[in-house]
């Protein structure tokens, strides 16, 4: 982190005050020096890599992300090796910058619906790629619009007149030396965006451009030289990638969740306002009881999806080994698991983040805030890597099969092992209620179980609904359309439930008393404030009473007065440096009045104190009327 | 020629598209003047927003100022007049695009707090361009709380002036619109001071620029706040005053006023300026919240018939997106609450003007009921809007991230208005205040205002629902309502003198009760906004053709909101577990049902495709080759990029190189 701070290389301008073409030049510029140093200082670990990463960029994209993360990657799992031989030390050397064309304008999660034909032509030993209709254009790619030479595309291939389904292929797209496009090829930037302004999201048309036969990445599947094709073996392996990068999602959430906590609740230690006591100064926003329940409990979610995600991250690194052993069993259910997740965590992420600008006020709004940067980076991966309804969809899907077994007598194991006692136990509310109540309410072994019992009956709820509908009607696809909004909430009560269990979990292996104290206060707060703002699926399900909910609502008001006094110190250790905070608003210092008004100063719009605008329009103006 | 997936939507309309535009415009005749006024505006070639997702925040704020000094030539040229008709429609067609918004707060703050002969000097100069306002009251350390404002006015009798300062940083203004560049004069908020006394803020006019050359007056030191979220066509401000003297006269003086020998003086009733304020956010609903969301809807739900996305029925072609329960069940109730608001924003500016007319005539009665509508409803609307027009924009997949969708400006400019002209959060408070007073005064057998006397009312515990029809009964889900919101008032309400009866200080019990008091506040809006449509509805009756969609919608919202919040319904038993099944069931009944009117229900709301300006959401539903043609305009693709030359060709032929 320090080399990078400190380094002057990689000094620049604010990046507020910098136009898109000058923010991609900038990205540009850090990437090129990047990989110089890294080269210089013989930094290799991947791990490292990241991290050095992280600091150069500041936790933004930039346009080499996907030569660097896709690309790559794909040569060396796809590629022959007489392939790795050709392609991957140039652009392992960055002779050839590359870049993974998947996404087209009209297909995005649902991936055999894609237009991008390669047909085989045997007579010279090529495909021939094309874009056959305008929904076909690639569209989106990170990285295409100017930046690469190459790009792995994925197409529907043809050969023998046969349609073979989705594969990837090799293709230069620009004219090493001049950089120019290559016959055949349209590429460009698809303009504008919400956000991502350094990186250069591009599309890509192809008419009747050739590539020869040994482009199409052969490690699994073939097409000989005469064009018979030879099928791959198995195609779960494919859900290894996704599960990584859908757990690197889940931590980018808690990332980018702590971030804009950080910036909401020091600047409300800062910030003074109205009266609390007639006659006495105006106090601390953060000690208004609202202004602490817009953020604590996101404070506390935080640290939950932290949990969550390190947690995804082993159970992936563990059931590597077993996938190398050949050991595919646990991956559906990891599978599953992080597809729900992945929705669960972005959506509450995304929404907290927004929830924290507005607890800052007008001035949340100013892009000195850091904040609508932070939105306006993360919120894209609601839709990327799987659109969030669709991941929900996949996890009901496992949920639902999970039922059907335990309801046929087999046993399920793992987080939905709960659904076991479904068959054994009907859920009793009475049951449940008669516990002792103060107690189960300040225990978080407790309220796991209050999540459990939910899930199970929305589970439950939902699998009947769809049994229903099969019963009325003729199509699956029907059935399951008419009841997914009753699986996405399924999926929801599952995932809450798993994040609470794996939160409480955490608390006993943390060895220092004064921080085991802390963090279950925070446990606690994430679960109740889940059960406060959900009391309908308790309170449905006869899981907890009217008097327990008030009490729920009565004791996340007093944890609220009990975090305050830590809430500072909470955000200082996940010890963002101010640099890569970027927000004058949340500096470690506190100085937030003067260092606005420094900032302002040097927005484009003062480079002149008189704008051209006085002289061209005004001025003319006031002299004609 | 139009995307046949979008034309087949409109083929079996289940009501008149023009009929429902007509409703929305309160009649065929404004219909008729608000084309005109959009027609004129879209064909105009200075209007255009052609090239706004590309531009700089300079080159906004130029065309904003360029397209302001054309629009005074343009109404005098159509024969617009302030007055007239047409104006309320001009904003709309320029989608706010336009500078000098505060120059019109400037001369408003001067016609309702200046004497008769401040306004005869300042109001003809305004209204001449003469010089150009604004209207400093915000400070950088204060907002919402005005008396913590720290801007001084010390009067000096030897040369009869005030003498303004910022006695420090926090002190400085900060955001007024218009002041970063453009504006030559203010209003700027000040706490007085005579003779050593503080008398409060106060407003004076104070000239920040040179009227010859526009540079800054002596004393002043002013610039623009740096880039925002949105609004990149206004140079919100910051401003210093440094021993800046103005004279006696500048402080505006209608209800107090400084003699010459500094003897202070209050006259008049300040509460009509009072409610001025209040109206004020009552005003912007239409334009700066409403009409977004509108738009938001119409963009998403026209794409959502061309956008195609797997397969519902094997064999058959990829399934319309709008087909997926998922995704009507995220746009549809917002469409239904486009509609909601519509009306109940109609109500309230009804009862503005009445309440207007009453208070002129000095009757203030009804002011502190008007007073908390305008605050609960602005905080309500605003956030409910906000969070609709963000799930339109997540509900449009990776397309709706592109700037060209129009639903990122869309989204970043509504999400202000829960800030501005008051915060949300405290606003709520100021309405449960009301409501809190209101209820104890009921409770001890005092008359109310009519729009709580409903909290006193006695009424059933339990639903009387039987089946999932009754929950499509008006009478069943208004009750609902209203139940829900006298629960949430009368515990909150019995939670306080708890609290006080137990010794807790009152300001500190207060701050105990927040959280549920700012809930209590939404639910009585919720109610009155669920109640007002269905009386809406009810009077349709007689209109044929548009009624039946209308009670559709109706329901949808009422049912959407119980599902939403079903906690708050279930929790003291008036909403069975039962019943609350039925409810769900009803509710994700009508969806399909409105589900076939989505495009017509949209269509009604006639948008030109130049006010959308959106490549997902035009007329004609030409998504793809819409998004190809404009990315195409992108500033990125017209010259070969600088960064290749300059980096990325060392990269690619150095790194080798040196390795």
């Amino acid at each position: 982190e320090a080399l990078v701070i400190n380094d002057p290389d990689f000094q620049h301008e604010d990046l507020n005050f910098l136009s898109r073409s000058q923010r991609y030049e900038q990205a540009i510029r850090k990437s090129s020096l990047m990989v110089m140093k890294l080269r210089e200082y013989g930094i290799a670990d991947p791990e490292e890599i990241y991290w050095f990463k992280s600091f150069v960029h500041r936790g933004r994209p930039e346009p080499l992300d996907l030569h660097l993360g896709m690309f790559l990657p794909t040569l060396l799992t796809q590629a022959t090796p007489e392939q790795q031989d050709r392609f991957f030390m140039p652009a392992w050397n960055l002779e050839i910058i590359g870049t993974y064309a998947q996404t087209e304008m009209g297909h995005g999660t649902h991936l055999r619906g894609l237009e991008t034909t390669a047909t085989y032509d045997p007579a010279t030993q090529e495909f021939i790629l094309n874009s056959p209709t305008v929904t076909s254009i690639k569209w989106w790619p990170g990285g295409l619009g100017k930046t690469s030479n190459h790009a792995i595309v994925l197409a529907q291939l043809y050969t023998q007149g046969q349609c073979k389904g989705l594969h990837a292929f090799i293709v230069p797209i620009r004219q090493l030396g001049t950089h120019e496009p290559l016959p055949g090829i349209t590429v460009g930037d698809i303009g504008p965006k919400f956000g991502y302004d350094e990186m250069d999201n591009g599309y890509l048309k192809m008419d009747n451009f050739r590539i020869p036969r040994e482009n199409m990445l052969m490690k699994y599947a073939q097409v000989e030289p005469d064009g018979t094709y030879v099928k791959p073996l198995s195609d779960k392996l494919t859900y290894g990638t996704m599960v990584f990068i859908r757990s690197l999602i889940v931590g980018d959430s808690a990332r980018s969740l702590s971030r804009a906590c950080t910036i909401a609740i020091r600047y409300s230690a800062v910030r003074h306002q109205s009266e609390l006591k007639p006659g006495e100064p105006e106090p601390q926003i953060l000690d208004y009881q609202t202004q602490q329940y817009k953020l604590f409990p996101l404070l506390a979610t935080a640290y939950a999806f932290h949990f969550v995600g390190a947690y995804i991250k082993d159970t992936y690194h563990r059931i590597s080994g077993d996938i190398n052993e050949g050991d595919l069993s646990e991956l559906p259910e990891l599978h599953a698991l992080t597809a729900g997740l992945k929705a669960f965590t972005s959506w509450t992420a995304n929404a907290g983040i927004e929830e924290c600008r507005m607890a800052c006020g007008g001035h949340g709004y100013s892009r000195c805030s850091g904040i609508p940067d932070i939105y306006v980076t993360f919120t894209p991966s609601c839709t990327y890597e799987g659109e969030n309804t669709v991941m929900m969809l996949q996890t009901a899907r496992f949920l639902v099969k999970s039922y059907t077994q335990v309801s046929s007598g087999q046993q399920v194991t793992g987080m939905v092992s709960y659904l076991n006692d479904l068959s054994r136990q009907r859920i009793q509310p009475q049951h449940v209620a008669a516990k002792s109540v103060t107690v189960r309410i300040n225990d978080p072994a407790g309220l796991v179980e209050a999540y459990k019992a939910r899930a199970a009956r929305l589970v439950e709820a939902a699998a009947k609904n769809l049994q229903a509908e099969l019963n009325h009607r003729k199509s699956k696809e029907d059935a399951w359309n008419r009841t997914s909004v009753d699986l996405v909430r399924a999926s929801e009560a599952h995932c809450h439930y798993v994040i609470v269990k794996l939160f409480a979990a955490k608390l006993s292996d943390i060895s220092n008393a004064a921080v085991r104290a802390v963090m279950t206060e925070l446990c606690l707060l994430y679960a109740l404030y889940g059960i406060s703002k959900n009391t309908g699926d308790f309170l449905q399900a006869g899981i907890l009473t009217d008097a327990q909910i008030t009490q729920v609502n009565q004791r996340v008001k007093e944890l609220l007065a009990v975090i305050r006094p830590n809430a500072v110190a909470l955000v200082d250790s996940f010890d963002f440096h101010d640099i890569h905070l970027g927000s004058v608003l949340g500096r470690y210092d506190g100085n937030v009045y003067e260092n606005m008004f420094e900032w302002a100063k040097k927005s484009p719009l003062n480079k002149t104190e008189v704008h051209e605008s006085f002289h061209k329009h005004l001025k003319p103006m006031q002299a004609k009327l | 020629s139009v995307n046949p997936d979008l034309a087949s939507e409109r083929q079996t309309p289940s009501f008149s598209v023009e009929k429902l535009t007509a409703w929305l415009d309160g009649g065929a005749e404004h219909t008729l003047i608000r084309r005109a006024v959009v027609e004129a505006i879209d064909r105009d070639p200075v209007f255009s927003r052609e090239n706004q997702y590309f531009q700089s925040q300079n080159e906004r704020y130029e065309a904003a100022v360029r397209k302001s000094v054309h629009l005074q030539k343009k109404m005098h040229e159509m024969g617009w007049t302030e007055n007239g008709p047409e104006f309320k429609y001009i904003y709309r067609a320029l989608s706010g695009d336009i500078a000098f918004l505060l120059h019109r707060i400037f001369m408003r703050s001067i016609s309702m707090l200046g004497s008769d002969k401040q306004i005869a000097k300042w109001i003809p100069l305004a209204s001449q361009y003469q010089l150009i306002g604004s209207y400093a009251q915000t400070e950088l350390g204060h907002g919402t709380y005005l008396q913590g404002l720290e801007t001084t006015a010390v009067f000096d009798i030897a040369t009869q002036e005030f003498i303004l300062n910022t006695p420090k940083i926090s002190a400085m203004k900060w955001w007024p619109g218009d002041m970063g560049r453009s504006a030559t004069h203010t209003v700027v908020f000040a706490q007085l001071y005579v003779h050593g006394k503080c008398y409060g803020v106060h407003p004076f006019i104070v000239q920040i620029r040179s009227l010859q050359d526009h540079s800054l007056c002596p004393g002043i030191t002013a610039g623009d706040i740096g880039p925002k979220m949105n609004f990149e066509h206004v140079d919100n401000g910051y401003l210093m005053l440094q021993n800046v003297r103005v004279p006696r006269e500048n402080m505006l003086n209608k209800f107090c006023e400084v003699q010459p020998d500094g003897t202070y003086v209050r006259r008049g009733s300040q509460k009509i300026n009072y409610f001025t304020m209040t109206t004020v956010r009552i005003s912007l609903m239409s334009d700066e919240v409403i009409t977004p969301l509108m738009k938001a809807c119409t963009i998403a739900i026209r794409y959502s018939v061309v956008r195609r996305q797997s397969k519902l029925e094997p064999g058959k072609q990829e399934a319309k997106i709008l087909d997926y329960q998922t995704q009507q069940e995220k746009l549809l109730p917002q469409l239904a609450a486009a509609y909601a608001f519509h009306s109940i924003n109609n109500y309230l500016e009804e009862l503005f003007d009445k309440g207007y007319r009453e208070i002129q005539r000095r009757n203030f009665d009804t002011l502190p009921e008007l007073h908390a509508f305008s605050s609960g409803f602005k905080a309500m609307i605003t956030q409910y809007c906000t969070s609709a027009v963000e799930i339109c924009l997540r509900a449009c997949g990776g397309h709706g991230y592109s700037s060209l969708s129009g639903l990122p400006s869309l989204y970043t400019k509504i999400l202000a208005s829960c800030i501005y002209e008051g915060e949300n959060t405290i606003l709520l408070l100021q309405t449960a205040r009301f409501l809190i007073k209101c209820f104890m005064a009921a409770s001890a057998g005092q008359s109310v205002p009519p729009s709580v006397t409903y909290l006193a009312a006695v009424k059933p515990r339990k639903c009387p629902a039987k089946n999932k029809l009754d929950f499509l009964r008006p009478d069943i889900y208004t009750e609902a309502y209203q139940h829900m919101a006298v629960r949430l008032v009368s515990s909150t309400a019995a939670k306080l003198q708890n609290l006080i009866q137990s010794g807790v200080k009152k300001h500190e019990a207060w701050n105990q009760c927040t959280v549920q008091l700012a809930q209590a506040a939404k639910a009585h809006c919720h109610y009155i906004t669920v109640k007002n449509f269905a009386e809406t509805v009810e009077k349709l009756e007689t209109k044929a053709g548009i009624q039946k969609i209308m009670k559709h919608l109706c329901d949808l919202f009422a049912l959407h909101g119980i599902f939403s919040n079903a906690g708050d319904f279930l929790h003291d038993g008036y909403i069975s577990g039962a019943q609350m099944d039925m409810v769900t069931a009803s509710y994700l009944d009508l969806l399909p049902v409105i589900r076939k009117d989505a495009v017509p229900l949209v269509d009604a709301f006639d948008f030109s495709d130049k006010t959308l300006n959106s490549a997902l959401g035009s007329y004609d539903g030409q998504v793809y080759q819409r998004l190809y043609e404009w990315a195409q305009k992108s500033p990125t693709n017209k010259q070969m990029s600088p960064a290749y030359e300059r980096y990325l060709k060392p990269l690619l032929h150095n790194t080798l190189s040196k390795l």
